[in-house]
């Protein structure tokens, strides 16, 4: 393949050049950041440094930051602490969440669901935004915590978390935000949404896989999750990860010194991928909100009616171009994005739904690229199609 | 030296080929007298297909067809048409998805369900050319597999009530055939027939 166009940097980033670099010098950092010997404070010195680099990057003391493996395992803690209180006793039973969260939450709550706790959902509107209004009305006494995501992995929609803390907090609730697609592309700040938990992983802005923070407000309910040792103040046992943790500090304050600059210029190449597909692609339908302030800026949700996603997403990667689809062919289930769907999309314009998602490395030349290669691909799949 | 991992593409190169070769597509404007037409799935399902065939002394002369669906379904339209053009209705009605897609060279396990609706869509041809021509169809009576044995409920017989919009699931089914009260062994299979159905026929929850 002569080329490649990376335009699933929600899916997963690459790593930054400079992360690369640190994780390489710091290769032979073996030492356990538990022990006292010098080798041992070598590695300790290295994670403290990268916990305030991460701190710094969503406004936290970094005593708030626990080291875990991504977000998946930070959303399933957060379900699991409110869990152990329920089952200790606790009057407050209830969890709400919003019905456009990523799978690490929707799972956990249908699991959680089949174990008999009350887990619910609430509604959004059709561009995907949380209804705040519905969350007031599901509201009361019983909820011990309520959980929203920063932005949408699917339809880049920037939700009201501020706002929907601020009703989780008025009934007495903890209010929990997966900000992992948030991270590196809008400012962050735990204090100013109110956050009581906030989960991300590294490798959505420019760091390593597998390694990712749960920050937990101090003061805030938290039992131990991992057990086995003192490591996180005995709350996630396991030897520390030196050089991932090491390469994600850097990617904090990359993401930190950079924030502004690049949310402009991704918003500049998605609005200039989504003005160029309006132009020359006919019958399109923009998923989400075009305002850029309730929308991440690099993220472009379209749907190709008569067109069917996974046949879009191959037609592309045959010229080097790297999609996602919210068809449900692809991700070998029959339903399609149940993300579009609660926002109200018809199914078949889900089945029909491409996600671009632009990141830090992509130019102009990509976008051009892309606005030349997509015209003919739909064109072509939609003369397959049984149209009428 | 570095160790390399380069990837394979999802499907095998026969499926590649057809996905980005179809063969005999209906085109737009093309000049296409079809003796029968068949159409099975929905574009609310995922996958739709519709296959048109031309007759000449009992053999299928020439056919095209179009589909809405993913790359599996694409190419197993794509290779069904090869198989079929120049079969006897009754070896078209005969044309199973495991043949086409042991012709593809096998398809990933979560993607079988896009090759059925092919030679579904065949036999729905076929349907329409005898009924069209005031023929008799001695192949969909044939073609029946019991499911209920108790009370003798064929995949056909389910295929109609949800077509006619009175079988959505098993208690429908149930109170209309006694399908699976019976030993209540079959449960399981009534309950797929019926997904299938609704899925052939684009019917939906």
């Amino acid at each position: 393949m002569d080329r490649i166009v990376y335009l699933d940097n929600n899916a997963t980033t690459q790593m930054a050049q400079e992360v690369i670099e640190i994780m390489a010098e710091n290769a032979d950092l073996y030492g356990n950041a538990s022990s006292m010997h010098t080798l041992g404070r070598s590695s300790y010195t290295a994670i403290e440094w990268a916990r305030g680099e991460v701190s710094a990057l969503i406004d936290s003391d970094p005593g708030e930051i626990y080291f875990v493996s991504g977000a998946s395992e930070a959303n399933n803690t957060v379900f699991n602490v409110f869990r152990d209180r329920i089952d200790a006793g606790d009057k407050r039973d209830r969890i709400l969440l919003s019905s456009v969260e990523h799978p690490a939450s929707i799972e956990t709550m249908k699991y959680l669901v089949s174990k008999g706790y009350k887990v619910e959902t609430v509604p959004v509107d059709g561009t995907g935004e949380l209804k705040l209004d519905e969350l007031e009305k599901m509201m009361d006494e019983d909820v011990c915590l309520v959980s929203v995501m920063t932005g949408n992995n699917e339809s880049g929609v920037i939700q009201p978390v501020k706002k929907a803390a601020e009703i989780a907090h008025k009934y007495g609730a903890y209010f929990h935000t997966d900000a992992t697609q948030a991270i590196g592309k809008i400012p962050v700040s735990v204090k100013d949404i109110g956050a009581d938990y906030l989960s991300m992983s590294a490798h959505k802005f420019y760091g390593p896989k597998g390694i990712g923070v749960l920050f937990v407000k101090k003061g805030v309910p938290l039992s131990p999750f991992v057990h086995g040792g003192h490591q996180e103040k005995g709350y996630r046992a396991g030897t520390y990860n030196n050089q991932s943790i090491i390469g994600m500090g850097k990617a904090a304050e990359l993401a930190r010194v950079n924030l502004k600059r690049e949310h402009d210029e991704l918003w500049r190449l998605r609005e200039k991928l989504r003005k160029g597909i309006e132009e020359r692609v006919p019958n399109v339908v923009i998923n989400g909100s075009n305002d850029e302030n309730k929308c991440l800026p690099g993220t472009l949700n379209v749907s190709f009616p008569s067109a069917e996603g996974e046949s879009i997403l191959l037609y592309l990667d045959m010229e080097g171009i790297e999609v996602s689809t919210g068809s449900a062919c692809a991700s070998g289930s029959l339903e399609p994005s149940y993300v579009l769907l609660a926002a109200g999309l018809d199914v078949e314009l889900a089945h029909g739904s491409i996600r671009f998602s632009l990141g830090r490395y992509n130019t102009d030349e990509d976008v051009d690229y892309t606005l030349e290669k997509l015209p003919p691909i739909i064109k072509k799949i939609r003369e397959m199609s049984t149209r009428k | 030296m570095a160790q390399s991992f380069m990837a394979q593409w999802v499907y095998t190169d026969v499926v590649k080929d057809h996905f980005m070769n179809p063969r005999n597509l209906w085109k737009e404007g093309e000049e296409f007298e079809a003796d029968g037409v068949g159409e099975v799935g929905s574009l609310a399902c995922g996958d739709q297909m519709r296959v048109g065939i031309k007759v000449k002394d009992g053999k299928i002369s020439d056919l095209r067809w179009l589909t809405y669906g993913c790359a599996s379904a694409i190419a197993s339209t794509s290779m069904m048409s090869e198989m079929a053009i120049g079969m006897t209705l009754d070896e078209a009605y005969k044309l199973t998805p495991k043949a086409i897609m042991d012709k593809l060279g096998g398809l990933p396990e979560h993607k079988f369900h896009c090759s059925v609706l092919g030679d579904k869509a065949l036999r729905a041809a076929v349907d329409d050319y005898l009924e069209k021509n005031n023929l008799p169809n001695p192949y969909k009576a044939e073609s029946a597999v019991i499911i209920c044995e108790c009370k003798n409920v064929t995949d056909q017989m389910i295929e109609k009530l949800v077509s006619e919009d009175k079988v959505k699931n098993l208690e429908d089914l149930a109170s209309l055939t006694g399908a699976g009260t019976g030993c209540g062994k079959c449960k399981i299979k009534l309950k797929e027939a019926i997904e299938e159905a609704m899925h052939i026929l684009g019917k939906t929850n």
